[in-house]
């Protein structure tokens, strides 16, 4: 046992897999209903993300096409109001100072109170997985069992998982796929395969059926399917008509974040269709094999898989932002606008993205960008490697924005030097060659101001190491403005990132010409060979180090108990074998903090503090405070 | 024969388009003669259009090529005699829900080169259609070249050569097997629409810009479709 911190109960704790944990000061001021949660069990709370970037007027308006906005999105307007108050700057001294006494006072009371909350029975009460989830298990035991039994006649006990157990379901499993620790599949209400993350979805037929078969079973008993836990493994089930989408994961997340998830999954497959195109398909022909629509498409779903699997920011639902001076920024962003603004051409966003990193967003009086939107943007340009040799004019759909059209994007990148992609979305599908000239005039001007040399400086840097951020306690952390939906980590160091593998989120490499025909992926664009587990780049699953990979389970599995509305709690501490983890839950941000281990709870309460005095005083240079408009 | 300029990034060729309209009132020197057109390239996908491109514009080929979204623009520039010809690429995705959006792309093009696999038979009736939709909705002066890709693989050839010969020549398209893998004719055939592609001074300016609706594209002057000096 490691830890012999001054908390005196954590020692007792014993460390097994099945989580203890030391949660603190369940706040009783936190309002469950007022509060805006990001990651929520039902897609209704989960559009009350923030949204991008809103505008520091304070102007509340409608977003454009209002009348098509999904009616579940309506309630993301709200987050409007709460949002605003935090975006303003406090200019005034005292009310920092007003509001850092509090938040200490808190964080110190809090960690006060560590041996109360966490004596006995109460620390199970608040803490024994997940509620919700067991309470479905023991109703979808008996379901699981008895369609079990009806679609494949088994008759087997229920620890024989349908997934990794049932030798010879059919060729497409095998060993290497049962290896995987997650999967991900989507079908039609009417059984039909569509994709699966790993292996040939042809040769899974059985496997659908028996999904599909699970699906209508409790359907017809008037409930609806969420999950199944069977051991370790827990299988997702997330509805959307026409659609299913499931997925079984050893990674230890929430019911919760998996359905948020696989909603990105789905919403990635709305960008390529739109929500009405998809479901007049279905209405018309409800067994369509949509594969032959998605084709050309795969490695959008490939990739998002993969990213949302090993970046935290689809968890957070929050971006990050390329770290840039104000000045600088400023400059990028005033140029972008001053240069869209004179072509009438409906731009309604620009988008500059680095390494996945948000560099600059300039959007149309009354457009907000919703953090799902942005990530699917940010997954259309990871996606696509190709993009680097040409300009790209697409249709593309974003969901929260108006899921029932298009808008049309042109994409490009500023230089062979600088690799940051430029997006211009507008409604108007024959802006190409205007934003074509627009692009070139917005790289020229940047390049008078020298803002192309920061930006490559900034996507090279890797800024801020730990040990500039020089808090020595803390070997590592996530940082979320909720205001703002943004968050920023620090580069990650060892023990979290072996030297040789570079990371697809937080690591990548860039403007390497070498790389690029080894980073070029395949086309799978004939749907017989669709998913046919070539051994291209994407089917691979991230190539996550052990430890970073314990790393953010971590923070995911202290993000879903943050998160969890039944049972409120706004600070957790946790020791472990190999480091003290803290999250932080307030009105205005999230923090999850990776300790060394052995630290003290006064080292840790002024590691915290000094943290977050840190990100105040960069906080300009590390997130994007305000939005121009055209 | 002609030579091919330096290959160079699609942003560098975008900046070097201002230069001709400057001149454009100076009717003087020949060599300094410039030419633009529009080219698209339609066909199923994964016969190999995107490859065709990349080799032509970038002298590369990946044996992963991603499948195109939407439609990818790039330029490229032939030196053909004392004319420079300066194609601007629409290589569009081929797939069944992209389809309505083609006429967005060959909508005011001087020039298609219709694509299929000479392994697949399929992609060979398809570029039959792509044909025929271009004869009745594109410009009528369209210069239209049909390529055979991947001849490479000629032990899984499917589409016979005479066949696809003698199917160009009824229809007066320009006709080629090709292969993005080893370049085979892959300069050849832009060369060739080049030379067939008028390059005097108004007549098929004119010709082509009747019958197809005005875009914000087509207004621009730098788009002007054909020729100046
Ligand atoms: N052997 C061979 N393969 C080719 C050739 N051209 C393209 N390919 C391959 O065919 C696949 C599809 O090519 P792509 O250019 O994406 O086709 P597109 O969908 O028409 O743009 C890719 O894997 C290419 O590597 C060729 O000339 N020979
Ligand atoms: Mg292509």
């Amino acid at each position: 046992m490691a830890s012999s911190t001054t908390l005196s109960s954590c020692s007792e704790i014993p460390m097994d897999k099945e989580t203890r944990e030391e949660i603190v000061a369940s706040d009783k001021k936190r309002k469950s209903s007022g509060e805006k949660l990001f990651i929520t069990d039902d897609e209704e709370a989960s559009s009350s993300h923030s949204q991008i970037l809103n505008s520091p007027t304070g102007k509340k308006s409608s977003p454009m096409r209002e009348d098509s906005v999904p009616e579940e999105d309506r309630g993301g307007d709200t987050s409007d109001g709460s949002a605003l108050s935090c975006v303003k700057k406090c200019d005034d001294e005292e009310k920092v100072t007003e509001e850092d006494e509090r938040l200490n006072l808190e964080l110190t009371r809090a960690f006060d109170d560590i041996s109360v909350a966490t004596t006995g029975s109460e620390e199970d009460k608040l803490w024994n997985g997940n509620n919700i989830s067991n309470l479905e298990k023991s109703e979808n035991d008996d379901v699981l069992h008895r369609t079990m039994e009806n679609v494949l006649g088994s008759g087997g006990s229920l620890n024989t998982s349908m997934i990794s157990e049932e030798e010879g379901l059919d060729g497409g499993i095998n060993a290497i796929w049962k290896g995987q620790k997650r999967h991900v599949f989507i079908l039609s209400e009417s059984g039909k395969p569509i994709f699966s993350r790993h292996g040939n979805e042809e040769k899974l037929v059985t496997l659908f059926g028996v999904m599909q078969a699970l699906v209508s079973f409790v359907q017809d008993s008037g409930d609806s399917i969420r999950s199944i836990r069977m051991g370790g493994t827990i299988v997702v089930f997330f509805l959307k008509a026409p659609l299913i989408l499931v997925c079984v994961s050893n990674l230890g997340e929430s019911v919760a974040q998996i359905q948020t998830q696989l909603m990105y999954v789905y919403n990635q497959i709305v960008s390529v269709l739109t929500l009405k195109q998809l479901l007049q398909i279905f209405e018309k022909r409800r067994n369509y094999d949509l594969r032959r629509l998605l084709s050309g498409s795969e490695r959008l779903l490939y990739n998002l898989c993969n990213l949302v699997e090993s970046d935290p920011s689809f968890i957070l639902g929050a971006v990050r932002c390329l770290p840039l001076a104000t000045s600088v920024r400023d400059t990028i962003s005033t140029t972008i606008s001053q240069t869209l603004s004179k072509l009438k051409q409906d731009v309604v966003f620009a988008i500059l993205l680095a390494n996945n990193q948000l560099v600059s967003l300039v959007r149309m009086k009354k457009c907000f960008m919703h953090p799902m939107d942005l990530h699917i943007i940010i997954n259309f340009i990871d996606a696509s490697e190709s993009f680097k040799t040409a300009e790209i004019w697409s249709p593309l759909c974003l969901p929260r924005f108006d899921a029932t059209g298009f808008v049309h994007a042109h994409v490009s990148y500023l230089s062979d030097e600088c690799q940051a992609c430029l997006v211009l979305l507008t409604v108007n599908r024959d802006s190409f060659h205007a934003l074509s000239e627009a692009k070139h005039r917005i790289v020229e001007r940047l390049k008078r101001h020298n803002c192309l040399e920061a930006i490559i400086a900034s996507m090279n840097n890797n800024w801020p190491t730990m040990s500039f951020v020089n808090v020595p306690e803390v070997r590592h952390f996530l940082y979320k403005n909720r205001s703002i939906a943004q968050f920023m980590a620090p580069a990650l160091e060892a023990p979290y990132i072996n030297g040789s593998s570079s990371l697809p989120d937080l690591n990548s490499t860039t403007g390497n010409e070498n790389s690029f025909q080894n980073l070029s992926i395949s086309s799978i664009s004939s749907s017989s060979t669709c998913a046919g587990g070539t051994g291209a780049p994407h089917y691979l699953p991230p190539d996550l180090s052990e430890e970073l990979q314990r790393l953010y389970s971590k923070y995911y599995r202290i993000h879903s108990r943050l998160h969890d509305r039944s049972r409120p709690v706004s600070l957790i501490y946790w020791v472990d074998d190999t480091e003290n983890w803290l999250g932080w839950l307030t009105s205005t941000f999230e923090l999850y903090v990776t300790f060394e281990p052995l630290v003290k709870k006064s080292a840790a309460i002024n590691a915290i503090n000094k943290l977050r005095k840190w990100v105040k005083k960069e906080e300009d240079r590390i997130f994007i405070m305000n939005s121009p408009t055209f | 024969m002609a030579n091919r300029a330096a290959p160079g990034s699609a942003t560098n060729q975008q900046q070097q388009q201002q230069q001709p309209a400057a001149t454009r009132s100076n009717n003087g020197a020949p060599q300094n003669k410039v030419c633009q057109f529009k080219l698209v390239l339609l066909g199923e996908s994964a016969v190999g259009k995107s490859s065709l491109v990349l080799r032509f514009v970038k002298g590369q080929f990946h044996e992963y090529q991603e499948s195109t979204i939407g439609a990818a623009f790039l330029t490229q520039t032939v030196m053909l005699d004392d004319i420079t010809v300066k194609f601007e690429i629409w290589d569009t995705a081929g797939q069944e829900r992209y389809h309505s959006l083609a006429p967005m792309y060959y909508r005011g093009a001087q020039a298609a080169i219709v694509v299929y696999d000479i392994t697949n038979q399929e992609t060979f009736a398809r570029a039959k259609t792509w044909v025929k939709e271009l004869q009745r909705q594109a410009s009528p002066n369209i210069v239209i070249a049909l390529a055979g890709n991947k001849s490479d693989l000629a032990a899984k050839r499917m589409v016979d050569h005479d066949e696809a010969y003698a199917y160009a020549d009824e229809n007066g398209l320009l006709f080629m097997e090709t292969s993005a893998k080893t370049a085979m004719n892959v300069t050849d055939i832009f060369l060739a629409i080049a030379k067939k592609l008028p390059k005097g001074e108004q007549t098929s300016a004119q010709g082509t810009a009747q019958g197809r609706r005005i875009t914000d594209a087509d207004q621009a002057p730098r788009s002007t479709p054909n020729c100046c000096k």
